[in-house]
């Protein structure tokens, strides 16, 4: 049986790295053809005549588009961070409570970050829109960051609670009898434990941060706090019929990379936080 | 915080008898360490979302604030009478059905695959991973200039197909526009749909399967009748989670169309509302509308589909 699959398996597996990567190979090719080539139109997928010119404009800190799109980058990366960072410590209180401790309310937290994480995030756009005004929040990275945590939090609680309930945490007791201190115990048993699951949700929450954009479109106006995929919304040049295509898709590839080393680099635990719990039973 | 202390019909509760300190004690932990997670997401969410339940009961417009007048529920009746609310609800609920049908689908193939398969599997995960990763801002740009009449390679490509030339303009009508956003869509999301159904692939029992086999049942049966029926708590949780993902679909649009040729979603509505036409009062009624619909959305797939996510995370 596993023998005559053998063909479709192969199939299968080249389709499945064509849908994936193909469209990521396109913008990589358009990124390399020259901005003259797509005014004129050019369907073809390959550049007609590779050239680094939209990098070099768009990693140029003294040309205007380069300038806002490392500020971009500046930002998305800053308040990605900061978001991803407080968010994991909160939720890594909550989770460590809702896998150990008997309390009460202890599912109504579960089902508050899943009714959350649900969330419709454009309904915070009107209210947040008229009170960042008011409290001095528009257009600054706090004012993207306190947003970020409808989804984040949610989304940390979640995967930190289905990685902490895999903890023997019986080993922290061992570990006392064996003689460690509760600091000891803690320092060489449960941080190591613990510290993959904490990472993995780091970096899940990160992709979010990284990705999100209805609240970075509308709550900042000017690049000092714009995010990246709010910046390439607003690049359109100065003809609106005719995107500057390449530039776009050079910035398109720039903030892939990081992603791309993540997933690299980090794969098994992405799939392992994306899944562990989210289907059991 | 008052939910908090409430003894949400907990069955914890019960099974403590003897109140012990030291169970007091944990149930206060277990609280404080629980509190700051809590407060803040009430303060990011239930704060603004009552806001935008009062400001929705007025006539606000950003331009003329002055001008701010208690109207009750007009606002709701404007949106529910217009004509363009039920096309744009229409429109979110055709790309919902059908992204998540197709991703479904598609989700389930590339998780047999990735099951059996049994080398790369490394550089297998690495390129599913990435149309995860990518920001869906980028995903639409790509797509976009897929489909682009000039510098898109589709109408090249596919020219053999009768209803596709070298200057068909996708986005110069309603269906095809639609159609290249929800590519879109599908490109982004599969990759986490097939992951989850993978995850529940891997809960079914390799024997039961060799003893349907043996039993004589045909390739289709055993999917029909042993795999699927046993994946049903992954293919539940998948579908849910995706729904209620694409029910929110924004980034696509504002990227491909900026909504033109009727394409707007809910959430691109209700953003234009606010942003772009300052009607904050107007658009708070949208925004409580769609919390609404969301909501609704998500009781219908829980109840019609019997979803017990407590259960299904082993929550027990």
């Amino acid at each position: 049986m596993r023998q005559r699959m053998g063909a479709l398996h192969w199939t299968g597996f080249a389709v499945i790295l064509v849908w994936c990567l193909l469209p990521v190979a396109w913008i990589v090719s358009l990124s390399f053809k020259s901005l003259n080539e797509t005014t004129v139109g050019s369907p073809q997928f390959l550049p007609k005549d590779p050239t680094w010119a939209n990098y070099k404009v768009l990693l140029n800190w003294n040309d205007p588009a380069g300038h806002d799109f490392m500020r971009a980058l500046i930002n998305s990366f800053g308040i990605a961070i900061i978001a991803t960072f407080l968010s994991v410590i909160f939720a890594t209180l909550a989770a460590y409570a809702i896998a150990r401790l008997e309390f009460r309310g202890k599912r109504l937290v579960l089902s508050m970050a899943l009714a959350i994480a649900m969330f419709p995030v454009v309904s915070l756009v009107g209210p947040l829109f008229d009170m960042w005004r008011t409290f001095h929040l528009f257009n600054t990275w706090p004012g993207l960051i306190i947003p970020y945590m409808t989804f984040t939090l949610p989304l940390a609680i979640w995967t930190l609670a289905a990685f902490f309930r895999e903890i023997p945490w019986e080993m922290e007791q061992a570990a006392q009898v064996d003689g460690a201190t509760s600091w000891q115990a803690f320092r060489k048993v449960i941080v190591p434990l613990a510290a993959p699951g904490v990472f993995t949700a780091a970096i899940l929450t990160f992709f979010f941060a990284w990705n999100e954009f209805v609240l970075a479109i509308s709550l900042t106006s000017t690049t000092g706090s714009r995010t990246v995929p709010a910046q390439m919304s607003f690049f359109v040049g100065p003809d609106p019929f005719n995107p500057p295509y390449t530039q776009l898709a050079t910035a398109s590839v720039i903030v892939t990379i990081p992603v791309i080393v993540i997933v690299l680099l980090f794969q098994r635990r992405i799939v392992a936080g994306l899944t562990s719990g989210a289907v059991k039973g | 915080m008052t939910t908090l202390t409430t003894p949400a019909a907990s069955s914890a509760a019960s099974k403590r008898s003897p109140v012990s300190d030291r169970s007091i004690a944990e149930n206060r932990l277990g609280q404080r360490l629980i509190a700051p997670a809590v407060i803040l997401m009430l303060i990011v969410t239930a704060w603004p979302m009552v806001r935008a339940l009062y400001l929705s009961l007025f006539r606000y417009r950003l331009t003329t604030p002055d001008d701010r007048q208690f109207v009750w529920f007009r606002n709701y009746l404007t949106v529910l009478g217009d004509g363009l609310f039920w096309r744009v609800t229409l429109n979110t609920v055709i790309i919902m059905v059908v992204t998540v049908a197709v991703e479904l689908v598609v989700g389930f193939v590339f998780a047999m695959v990735m099951h059996r398969i049994i080398f790369a599997r490394g550089v297998m995960r690495t390129s599913i991973l990435i149309p995860y990763g990518i920001i869906t801002v980028v995903s639409a740009f790509a797509w976009q200039f897929t489909f682009s009449i000039n510098n898109g390679w589709v109408n090249s490509w596919f020219d053999w197909l009768p209803w596709i030339s070298a200057d068909t303009n996708w986005y110069g009508a309603h269906w095809p526009a639609m159609f290249a956003i929800m590519v879109s869509e599908i490109w982004k999301t599969t990759p986490f749909m097939s992951l989850l159904l993978l995850a529940g692939l891997a809960q079914v029992s390799e024997d039961m399967l060799e003893a349907a086999q043996v039993d004589g049942a045909t390739w289709w049966q055993r999917l029909f009748k042993v795999i699927l029926p046993n994946m049903r708590a992954a293919i539940m949780v998948a579908v849910l989670f995706r729904a209620l993902d694409a029910f929110r679909i924004f980034d696509n649009i504002y990227v491909m169309t900026k909504g033109a040729q009727n394409t707007e979603s809910s959430s691109f509505l209700t953003y234009r509302q606010v942003i772009e036409q300052f009607q904050l009062g107007m658009g708070s009624a949208l925004s409580v509308l769609l919390f609404l619909t969301v909501l609704l959305l998500a009781f219908l797939i829980v109840r019609l589909f019997r979803v017990d996510l407590a259960q299904a995370r082993g929550e027990g």
